[in-house]
């Protein structure tokens, strides 16, 4: 590695500091022209948005006063102000007071990222220890078992809302056929908040058997064969040999698909839609609700929070699962 | 006599323990394919009822009778999505995707590819921020690009046109492919690159000439990807095509089943034709993405 930095940089800086800096930018410069084209296009796309977003987020902004358009041939210059933390903690319409929306949107999200990720996660090692043993047609049922990461997630969330619609759904249609009452899958939260997880837990459970599986795989046999000298149940193998082994891939994995999970839109929008009342909407599908209604400086607002949540859980998360022994 | 009565006396025991380990075998098997069946059927059963149902009548879906295979099998669904439905708009649709995911896909490829060569390849100012950066970027809630992405798409009068929607499709797809492709470059050899350099090549050359080529497996799983990202997209598309007739095929799918008149019959057999050529092409494609998620990750 050493040695290829030497090829690279034949011309190495000897005056430190500031000089070195120079130095090594006007090295960099090819570097430079190869990342051109996509700083500028994430630039433009997403650092600028960013940028412009975390300051909505900070404004008053709606859909009256954004302006940024053309009515004609009129220019409409945008005509907002700063309102510096209104938008979070004022009493009538901070998205952080207490009569606000947010507090049972949150729980719903945690409750939805929650039990995403733990059933993903069980049935996911579950049946990757299963499809690791030798077992006839493996390879056919891990093929068959990845189909629901190959449907178009839209596609999932739009069937899947028909299986279980209240009154023409596959599922009540079935309950009704035989003597039963259907299930408000519509009109009670509880019932509506079961139906988008187990939508989501299908889509999600493919991911989790791919990972651990290939997880599995890289865990060197002769570990196995040593625990089977010294007499080791299956049970002990799995405790102490499988599952410290996958720490980094189920590290990775859940770390992704709390990510994801936090912030899918497409399942609980198509699915349900936030139905009954927006008893069953996230913090995502809030934030477009308000964008929608031109209420833009709160759906920033909401946005903010979950960037916050996000990168403080991901940086305690990476802490706290990397260094088991400093953290306690 | 002793001994041979008790040797008998521990074959006896071993044929015991032995059919006992067999036989435990034996259920754990029938356990292990019962769970498997069970769970394949719950991942296929949902793609069943859809495939079904594009072929059955009107009647047969709107009735609370359940079936699982159509009765009376008809093409009526399929006809009617692709041709009767407001003039047949369904193939535009297609078409309309067919270009954005195209489209993103080159554009997807070309910068992902330069960028992790820079990443790859050279050591300049800003190359670990940069590198986490592109991780960090994913973990931005798109709801809070949403909007700005709206306003300047607006600005430059590229709402509802399909350049724009490529461009922010290409931004959601880079940071991943960045990695990916970052990933297979490490895995090639410096030498053969400075080979080509002492005969002459530049920079450029090298990259075009030497690198591009031999990641040509790298560069089909990016494409890949960019592409399935924006075919299987929905929000971007809902947000920044407003015309009917620019709406891609997630966009205008929903439109046969919204509240006030869902044809789930047209739905589904929209649903069939557009699921199964790139269903199938992800599971060709998917070993090939999760090594490539695992080794860009390993290699930082």
């Amino acid at each position: 590695m050493a040695q290829k930095q030497a090829v690279r940089r034949p011309v190495l800086a000897t005056t430190g500091g500031l000089g070195k800096f120079w130095h090594d930018l006007i090295n960099s410069r090819t570097a430079y022209l190869f990342l051109a084209p996509t700083l500028v296009v994430m630039g433009l796309l997403v650092v600028w948005p960013l940028v412009q977003g975390l300051y909505f987020a900070f404004t008053n902004v709606n859909q009256k006063n954004l302006g940024n358009k053309y009515i004609g041939d009129n220019y409409v210059a945008p005509s907002f102000k700063f309102v510096g933390l209104d938008n979070f903690f004022d009493a009538d319409s901070g998205v952080l007071a207490f009569s606000s929306p947010f507090w049972g949107v949150l729980r719903q999200t945690l409750v939805w990222v929650g039990s995403n990720v733990i059933l993903h996660f069980a049935i996911g090692l579950g049946l990757a220890l299963i499809l690791n043993r030798k077992i006839a047609g493996r390879s056919v049922y891990r093929v068959l078992l990845m189909i629901p990461w190959a449907v178009p997630s839209y596609i999932s969330a739009l069937s899947w809302s028909w299986i279980f619609n209240q009154n023409t759904g596959l599922i009540n249609n079935s309950l009704r056929g035989v003597g039963l009452s259907g299930i408000p899958w519509s009109t009670d939260a509880v019932w509506a908040t079961v139906a988008v997880i187990t939508v989501n837990v299908w889509l999600g459970v493919p991911f989790y058997i791919v990972t651990m599986l290939g997880g599995m795989q890289s865990i060197p046999g002769d570990l196995y064969e040593a625990s089977s000298i010294d007499g080791a149940t299956t049970w002990q193998n799995f405790r102490f040999i499988t599952l410290p082994m996958l720490q980094p891939v189920v590290l990775t994995a859940t770390l992704l698909d709390v990510i994801w999970t936090f912030q899918n839109f497409n399942v609980i929008y198509l699915t349900t839609g936030g139905a009954p009342a927006g008893q069953t909407d996230i913090l995502v599908t809030k934030s477009y609700q308000f964008f929608t209604q031109g209420r833009y400086s709160e759906s920033a607002a909401y946005s903010v929070v979950m960037l916050l949540m996000l990168a403080t859980f991901s940086i305690v998360y990476t802490r706290i699962l990397r260094n088991p022994q400093e953290a306690k | 006599m002793a001994t041979t009565q008790l040797n008998a006396v521990e074959q006896a025991k071993a044929k015991v323990g032995a059919s006992r380990v067999q036989r435990q075998r034996i259920l754990g098997a029938i356990g292990s394919h019962a769970v498997l069946v069970f769970a394949t059927f719950i991942a296929l059963f949902p793609c069943f009822w859809i495939v079904s149902a594009s072929f059955k009548p009107k009647s047969e879906i709107d009735s609370s009778e359940i079936s699982l295979f159509p009765k009376a099998p008809t093409l009526s669904n399929y006809s009617y999505t692709l041709f009767d439905n407001q003039n047949a708009i369904f193939w535009k649709w297609l078409l309309n995707s067919l270009i954005v995911a195209g489209l993103t896909a080159v554009l997807g490829v070309f910068l992902s590819a330069t960028a992790a060569y820079a990443f790859s390849r050279f050591n300049f100012v800003g190359k670990k921020v940069g590198l986490m950066s592109f991780l960090v970027v994913q973990m931005f809630p798109l709801a809070l690009l949403l909007l700005p992405i709206f306003n300047i798409l607006n600005g430059l009068k590229l709402i509802n046109t399909i350049p724009g929607l490529v461009l922010a499709y290409s931004t959601t797809a880079i940071p991943f492919c960045v990695w990916m492709m970052k990933g297979f470059f490490d895995t090639i050899p410096y030498e053969l690159e400075e080979a080509a350099q002492i005969d002459g090549l530049g920079k450029l050359g090298t990259f075009w000439r030497i690198a591009l080529p031999l990641s040509l497996p790298g560069i089909s799983v990016v494409t890949f990807f960019s592409f399935m990202t924006a075919w299987n997209e929905f929000l971007l598309a809902l947000v920044l095509m407003t015309g009917n007739e620019n709406y891609t095929v997630s966009v205008g799918l929903r439109t046969f089943v919204d509240a006030y008149r869902a044809n789930w019959g047209a739905y589904s057999a929209g649903a069939t034709l557009v699921t199964i050529p790139v269903a199938l092409l992800f599971l060709w494609a998917q070993r090939y993405l999760v090594s490539g998620l695992t080794s860009g990750g390993v290699k930082g």
